[in-house]
């Protein structure tokens, strides 16, 4: 589903920008000198082009040995590696390592160098010309968010550790690889510097459709930006390679859902979006209306509350029927500032939690520019939420059943099949 | 900075009233660290100053002025006098120059590359043997060195040029391997990940970042070689040596005095000389703010 997408954009949108590739593990098995067991044992595994993959699993189960098999960093013992339609398992791995962008924890900066000479490092290594390569760098820098005229001849160590990361980024990205590995990117920031980050690269891949595979030990990280998820155990050896829903919703098994950990429900929360559910209307009144007439709406309408809009429609304060006694008819000190919005791409995690912290249990739902669209209120979320783990469960239970009928099947097909033989 | 955080999850661009550099993270207003523009590093900062530039060389001229003052206005009997006349003092400085020069150019050609080759996987192994090696070099007695060298290979520049460069070569091998393996391992990934070749990661990415520690390494190499020098007169090799000698064999002070005090102003000279090099060559991201 994602693909077709994928390419209806690509086609329309940035145009230029090289979109995923496919990657395609096939027993990949590495064993390093003098340790009898492999560090990673038969991997098998198909990446569609343009999605976003995460590897989670605990501390030295393998996953950046697999990662790093994927651009020949490691050369795997066995097994093969197929990128786009290509069997790259033989190449030479510089060449294949160019069209591969690598990003790694605390960014892997190069510190001599300039931001923008680390950015121009492998257009220059593929042959860009000159100007090519100078544009190339601004629109790069530009594309993480950093203003290129600042921070172009800045040296990594003048710059903070998400400023560094989203070079890192930038620099993985500059020469337009369809693939793009990221080895705990963002392990060592700050988590609301991790956050913004994350969104970053939520943004990215929304424009740019590369294949991204990245390797994170947090789960949480894992279900905010993956397509599917790949949770690993010890050798690599996948325990469940499914979307997030799925895993979080019918995890295979004890190690899966003591890697999910408790709060599952709550985890499902941020899978779904406030337009999804659904965004109630509610009075409003405007800053330029008059007295009278806001009177009116309040005592005539279905709550005992309004919604007051400033100039550009945006929400600006809660008034209750007494507010304006109280303030003695003032409106400038009337009513409750309205402090928190979310909108129609927010998560329903952050909804509950902006209903919570409101002493109206309800939040508005605001547009592109901040401009009211509706509200959501508890017991929205409520029904919503409710809904949303009677389907999941369903969609398991069906799952389940459909695997155990395939097994019947199996089992049936091979007594045939044994008793043909003999 | 961006307009990157808006289009982000989506957690509300809330109110759009919220200062560039302010964020809205569950309803409170965040200053983003990141964001907030940091003073763009002001004009580059001078790395050679006009104090570095002129106090040493200064003080080398007031030596010198003095000394030269001093030795005109002394009575030199015809011994000194034969020993510092007749552009004698002028050939044995630019000897003595020339010694150091060449013999730090070989410990270069020689160190260097030895110590790269010494930090490659191959030859990984290899590397404490040479290190030892280069230890016996340097732990020898200098002139027992040297004097072992003039019975294999007979008096000459030549002799007196081997025998420095031996001396020489463990500090400038020791910082080039030292400091190609301080260089972080994520360094080095981060190279080959991006499709370097093992070349290219060498010069683009190891020398640049081991560039501090092997100069300093040369610096130390360049002061020792002018002090060893100074022996080369035992292998026939000339320099200020000569005069220090032959004042302390003909017990003429004024003839010591003038090549000691040149020795050391050479000295001197070379490591200020050495210095700047270090400032020129250290690239600007490495050097601390
Ligand atoms: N160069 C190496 N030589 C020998 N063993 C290695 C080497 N690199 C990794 N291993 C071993 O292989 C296993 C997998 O390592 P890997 O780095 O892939 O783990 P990981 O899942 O990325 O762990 P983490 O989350 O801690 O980064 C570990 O048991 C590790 O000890
Ligand atoms: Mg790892």
């Amino acid at each position: 589903m994602p693909e077709t997408e994928t390419e209806a954009v690509t086609a329309e949108g940035t145009g230029a920008a090289t979109s995923g590739a496919t990657i395609e593990l096939e027993n990949l098995t590495k064993r390093y000198p003098g340790n009898p067991n492999p560090a990673v044992e038969n991997v098998s595994m198909e990446i569609k082009a343009g999605e976003t993959v995460i590897f989670v699993g605990p501390s030295g189960c393998g996953k950046s040995t697999t990662l790093k098999m994927i651009n020949r960093l490691i050369e795997p013992t066995s097994g093969r590696i197929r990128i786009g339609d290509e069997d790259v398992t033989d190449i030479d791995p510089v060449k294949l390592r160019r069209k591969i962008g690598y990003a790694i924890q605390s960014s892997g900066l190069f510190p001599h160098m300039t931001v923008a000479d680390n950015i121009a490092l492998v257009p220059k290594m593929v042959g860009w010309s000159k100007s090519r390569v100078k544009d190339r760098v601004e629109e790069m820098l530009d594309l993480v968010g950093l203003d290129p005229r600042e921070f172009h001849g800045r040296y990594p160590r003048q710059l903070s550790g998400g400023q560094q990361q989203r070079v890192g980024v930038a620099r993985a990205l500059a020469a337009d690889p369809p693939v793009l590995l990221m080895d705990e990117p963002f392990g060592a920031v700050d988590p609301i510097t991790r956050d913004h980050l994350q969104d970053e690269l939520i943004r990215l891949q929304h424009e740019l459709h590369k294949t991204i595979v990245f390797v994170t030990h947090d789960f949480d990280e894992a279900i905010k930006l993956g397509d599917r998820i790949a949770v690993l155990r010890e050798r690599s050896h996948i325990a469940q390679f499914d979307t997030p829903e799925a895993i979080l919703t019918n995890p295979t098994d004890d190690f899966v859902s003591g890697f999910v950990g408790a709060g599952a429900a709550l985890k499902r929360l941020n899978l779904t979006r406030v337009r999804d559910v659904g965004i109630a209307d509610f009075p409003t009144v405007t800053v330029e209306d008059p007295l009278q007439t806001i009177f009116n709406k309040l005592r005539n309408g279905p709550h005992n509350e309004l919604l007051m809009l400033d100039r550009q429609n945006r929400p600006y304060k809660w008034l209750r029927r007494g507010d304006l006694m109280r303030a003695r008819g003032s409106l400038a000190r009337a009513g409750q500032l309205v402090h928190d919005t979310v909108t129609r791409d927010a998560t329903l995690h952050d909804a509950l939690e902006a209903v919570l912290t409101d002493s109206g249990g309800r939040v508005a739902v605001t547009g592109r520019r901040g401009e009211f669209i509706g509200v959501v209120d508890m017991k929205t979320l409520m029904d919503n939420v409710q809904e949303l783990l009677e389907a999941d469960r369903l969609t398991a239970m069906e799952h389940q059943h459909e695997l155990e009928e395939q097994r019947v099947h199996q089992t049936e097909q091979e007594l045939e099949g044994g008793g043909g033989g003999v | 900075m961006s307009p990157s955080h808006q289009s982000g999850s989506g957690k509300g661009p809330a109110t759009p009233t919220r200062p560039p550099g302010e964020h809205d993270v569950k309803g409170h207003a965040f200053h983003d660290e990141e964001s907030d523009p940091s003073p763009a590093p002001a004009a580059p900062a001078r790395r050679i100053t006009w104090r570095k530039l002129v106090v040493l060389p200064a003080v080398l001229t007031v030596i010198l002025v003095i000394t030269y003052v001093w030795i005109t206005n002394i009575h030199l009997d015809s011994i000194a006098e034969n020993s510092l006349s007749g552009g004698n003092v002028q050939l044995r400085w630019w000897q003595h120059v020339r010694l150091t020069a060449i013999s730090t150019f070989w410990v270069l050609i020689i160190a260097i590359p030895l110590g790269i080759a010494l930090t490659r996987r191959r030859l990984r192994k290899a590397a404490p043997a040479f290190t030892a090696l280069a230890n016996i070099g340097q732990a020898t007695p200098a002139i027992g060195l040297l004097a072992l060298l003039v019975i294999w290979l007979g008096i000459g520049p030549r002799t007196a040029i081997i025998g420095i460069v031996i001396y020489a070569v463990l500090p400038v091998l020791s910082n080039t391997v030292a400091g190609l393996r301080a260089i972080e391992p994520n360094m080095i990934e981060a190279a080959r990940g991006m499709g370097m070749s093992g070349r290219g990661v060498l010069l683009k990415v190891e020398l640049p970042l081991a560039v501090p520690l092997i100069l300093a390494g040369v610096r130390t190499a360049l002061v020792l070689n002018v002090g060893t020098a100074t022996l080369a007169t035992f292998g026939g090799g000339g320099g200020l040596g000569d005069l220090i000698t032959s004042g302390i064999q003909t017990q003429r002070m004024p003839v010591l005095i003038i090549g000691s005090v040149l020795t050391v102003v050479l000295a001197l000279l070379v490591d200020w000389l050495a210095s700047l090099a270090e400032l020129a060559l250290t690239p600007r991201g490495l050097e601390e703010r």
